[in-house]
């Protein structure tokens, strides 16, 4: 039960990162309609940022407030020089753009960082584990996550719905042309976007270094996993992706701790010992293909550009 | 079979808030040149939609040559008879006419998992839409890409493209629209010709084309159905000169 | 004939390159230099598969992001046969096309509902998908992959450890595969594929029931993959779940955009030009991606068609 309990909150966990990064890609592809493969490497940036001004300044907090900064810039710069040629450009362009951008950014990291990765170590009271419920533990830091995300969450929440750049956010998701013919500076609403999603991945970055991992092409994984989210969640919708997200999460955490157990209990063959892990890291595939099957727009779709 | 080709009965639309189409009923003899008029924003386009198999009707019933194709996709509709021009101008850009009209000829072809002999070179293919495009004055134009053809010898295409699937209803979307003077009365002739053997429901804002080739004219606001009959009724309701022939007095075209 | 050659100067090129890969192994027998023959090797293989992904990329429309996982899935076909004793080609690699055919097949039926990004997105998470259950197959290695000991036997007819004879067979399959996918471009069924691409609402208006088209199409271009696996497995006697990991589809999506979508050659061209750009970058640096990455940005900008761009000027 305590391990069930561990898994799921695990697994809300994943969902908050999944999250972070989901709603910076549904952002920037609903409202510049960009396929941008490079969003995981804003991911990357994060985490090396994070440690390396944590190991400057001796501290974590103030090293994840530089990185943040870091990887706002970072995104900022980005866009202005090879984001914005792309724009209005096929998706296949996107794809071919960003995915050189994704092996330079590798390369990069590997250049200043060297290939080995790094590590970022928490002040000693964010390990200890926190009674969260009579009976059980859970590591102090990992309630962190979930609530500077839900913290995160709220706050784009208040952004987008209450704030005139979260109105013009909303209008170009879903009319970019009537945007710019209001008037309104495209440029820099897009590019101001663009640095939102990178701050958002860098912070889902920054926040999962100190127990998951600091190293080059991490970004890669999860990005596969943020892209599952949109589709599941609807492109273009934040809500969708917050939704999505923690289904995602759930599912893949508990699938894969409990299912190849379950299966084996079930199927009991050697077949089934040696299928039962592959099976359960499918499980979110299955899920995303049984929603396309009945919802192929995502279960919170945007409003169509 | 006095019945007729096509019955439409209480189809309706709705796009969010907005009804597009409100319970539309209108009965289409075969032969018949129907034409349908109205303010824009009437829902014309929706409706020639609707009937294509293009949008899914949120209520009422289409009936064609007596069998119900409401839930019929767009494709399946086609191979019944149905055929459709588009009021913005919808073609295969980077092929010649001539690969435009023959690709219609091939949809109507059987099927096309034939995956070894050049489709360019069958003339079971190429000589049908040849003939079709002749038939719309574009056989000189055939070798030329859509891209470097007029605007006028377009919309002429769709209609070819139309004509070549060998329709018994032709439901054409503004046929003339961007059309220049000579251009519109090559098309109008084209029609007369059509006229009478295969049945034709027309959108069209030209109202004198409308009221001189029309058996039946429907005039439609607001997605509904305000008057339907003949040209001389139409010009003497008083609803439709309120709704609409004022605001074309208006905008002389 | 004449399907191939068009009239430009691209076809001086594609000849000429055509020429020197036939020589290829003449001249690693007269330097010794045999690495010159595993690369080219590689290359032929992977130009298959990057024909493939043109059929339906290309000439398709069809941005499939997950073309990596037929090649680890032919891949993966030969590689457990052998290890569970069927070493026979004439078993292994049917079996790659059919695995191939059929995954193509169900990930086609589901993700071809879709379209633009969203088919991007859903053919990536399905091409991962094959790459983690690949992880999770400890029997035949897992993250760490399988050797192959032995090449696929065709009991006499040719053997494949002759690298020689390997390359060359590559070669002909490769411009079977090159004919054919023209033949098929230009075909009944191509040019529904075609206008599918080219404007999909007017096919479905004049009755193409597009789907079950595009359907076929997306298999056919797996199956082809599957078989480029096959080639790949035995090439490098091993196989892993790496092959299939998503950014491995993007390397063949830039070959073939490189190489210029909905050519006969382009494939092949493209091909060549990033494999010998990759490895050339990596001798002269030990950075090769900071120099590849921005390259492949700014063709994606610049270069609209790829490098056949850089041939065919757009007449006004």
């Amino acid at each position: 039960m305590l391990y069930f309990i561990e898994q799921l909150l695990n697994g809300v966990q994943l969902g908050m990162l999944l999250f972070l990064l989901a709603a910076g890609l549904t952002l920037i592809f609903g409202i510049m309609d960009l396929v941008n493969l490079a969003h995981g490497s804003l991911y990357m940036l994060g985490a090396y940022f994070a440690a390396t001004f944590a190991a400057l300044t001796g501290s974590f907090v103030l090293g994840a407030v530089l990185a943040l900064a870091a990887t706002f810039v970072s995104g900022v710069a980005l866009e202005v020089i090879a984001i914005r040629p792309l724009y209005g450009r096929s998706h296949l362009d996107h794809v071919l753009g960003t995915f050189g951008l994704l092996l330079f950014f590798n390369e990069l990291v590997r250049l200043v960082w060297g290939p080995a990765g790094m590590t970022l170590s928490l002040p000693g009271e964010m390990l200890t584990a926190v009674q969260i419920i009579p009976g059980v533990y859970y590591p102090a830091y990992r309630l962190v996550i979930i609530a500077a995300t839900l913290a995160v969450a709220g706050l784009l929440y208040i952004l987008v719905m209450r704030t005139r750049l979260g109105m013009l956010i909303r209008a170009g998701a879903s009319n970019r042309e009537m945007v710019g013919a209001l008037g309104v500076n495209i440029k820099l609403l897009y590019t101001l976007v663009f640095g939102l999603g990178a701050a958002l991945a860098g912070f889902a970055g920054l926040m999962q270094a100190p127990i998951l991992t600091v190293q080059i092409g991490m970004g890669e994984n999860i990005l596969i996993l943020a892209f599952v989210v949109i589709i599941i969640g609807g492109i273009g919708s934040i809500r969708g992706a917050f939704v999505a997200a923690i289904v995602v999460g759930l599912i893949d955490t508990v699938g894969r701790a409990f299912l190849p157990d379950l299966l084996r209990a079930v199927l009991n063959t050697n077949t089934a010992l040696t299928l039962a892990p592959a099976l359960s890291s499918m499980s979110i595939y299955m899920l995303m293909a049984g929603i396309l099957v009945f919802r192929p727009e995502g279960l919170f779709p945007a409003a169509s550009k | 079979m006095t019945e007729p080709l096509l019955q439409i009965e209480g189809l309706t639309k709705r796009f969010g808030g907005v009804i597009a189409s409100d319970a539309i009923t209108l009965d289409i003899p075969r032969g018949e040149f129907h034409a349908i008029i109205g303010p824009n924003g009437a829902g014309k386009t929706t409706l020639i939609g609707l009937l294509a198999g293009e949008i899914a009707a949120q209520g009422g019933a289409i009936r064609f040559d007596g069998g119900d194709i409401t839930a019929l996709s767009a494709d399946r509709r086609s191979h019944l008879g149905l055929a459709r021009s588009f009021q913005i101008t919808s073609l295969f850009r980077d092929f010649t006419a001539l690969d435009n009209v023959a690709l219609a000829v091939q949809a109507h072809c059987g099927h096309s998992f034939r995956f070894w002999s050049d489709a360019r070179r069958d003339d079971s293919l190429r000589a049908p839409a040849q003939t079709a495009l002749e038939r719309v004055g574009l056989g000189a134009r055939a070798a030329m890409r859509v891209d470097r053809l007029s605007h006028g010898e377009q919309r002429q295409l769709e209609i070819a493209m139309a004509l070549a699937t060998r329709p018994r209803l032709l439901l054409l979307d503004e046929p003339m629209a961007g059309m220049g003077p000579d251009e519109s009365s090559r098309m109008v002739a084209m029609l007369r010709e059509l006229k009478g053997g295969v049945t034709i429901l027309l959108i069209e804002h030209d109202m004198e084309t409308v009221f001189a080739l029309a058996d039946r004219i429907t005039v439609l606001v607001y997605g509904r159905v305000i008057a339907s009959g003949d040209p001389s009724t139409i010009r003497a309701d008083a609803a439709v000169r309120e709704a609409y022939l004022g605001e074309q007095e208006a905008t002389h075209v | 004939m004449r399907v191939f050659f068009g009239r430009n100067p691209r076809n001086a090129v594609t000849v000429g390159l055509l020429v020197v890969l036939a020589l290829i192994p003449l001249y690693a027998a007269l330097t010794g230099n045999t690495f010159v023959m595993t690369l080219f090797t590689r290359v032929l293989i992977l130009a298959m598969a990057a024909v493939s992904l043109n059929l339906i990329m290309g000439y398709g429309g069809m941005v499939s992001f997950g073309h990596a996982a037929y090649l680890g899935l032919g891949g993966y076909a030969v590689g457990i046969l052998a290890k569970e004793g069927i070493g026979s080609g004439f078993i292994q690699w049917p079996a790659a096309i059919a695995v191939s055919a059929v995954f193509a097949l169900v990930v086609g039926a589901l993700s071809l509902r879709t379209r633009g990004v969203y088919f991007i997105m859903i053919t990536l998470a399905f091409a991962q998908m094959a790459y983690y259950v690949a992880i999770g197959l400890d029997r035949y290695g897992g993250d760490d992959g399988l050797t192959i000991y032995k090449r696929s036997q065709f009991g006499g007819l040719v053997d494949l450890n002759n690298k020689t004879l390997f390359y060359y067979l590559c070669f002909a399959l490769l411009l079977a595969s090159i004919y054919l996918v023209s033949r098929m471009v230009n075909s009944r069924f191509g040019l529904a594929i075609q206008g599918a691409r080219s404007n999909e609402r007017r096919m479905r208006a004049i009755g193409f029931p597009v789907f079950r088209y595009k359907l076929v199409c997306f298999v056919i271009a797996g199956a082809l993959c599957g078989l480029a696996g096959a080639l790949l497995a035995n090439h490098t006697n091993f196989i892993s779940p790496a092959m299939m990991f998503w950014t491995r589809s993007g390397d063949l999506m830039v070959m073939v955009v490189l190489g210029g979508l909905a050519t006969p050659f382009g494939p092949l061209i493209g091909t060549v030009t990033y494999l010998l750009l990759e490895e050339a970058l990596s001798r002269v640096t030990e950075y090769p991606g900071l120099f590849l990455g921005p390259t492949l940005l700014l063709v994606a900008i610049f270069l609209h068609g790829g490098i056949a761009g850089l041939f065919e000027r757009r007449a006004p």
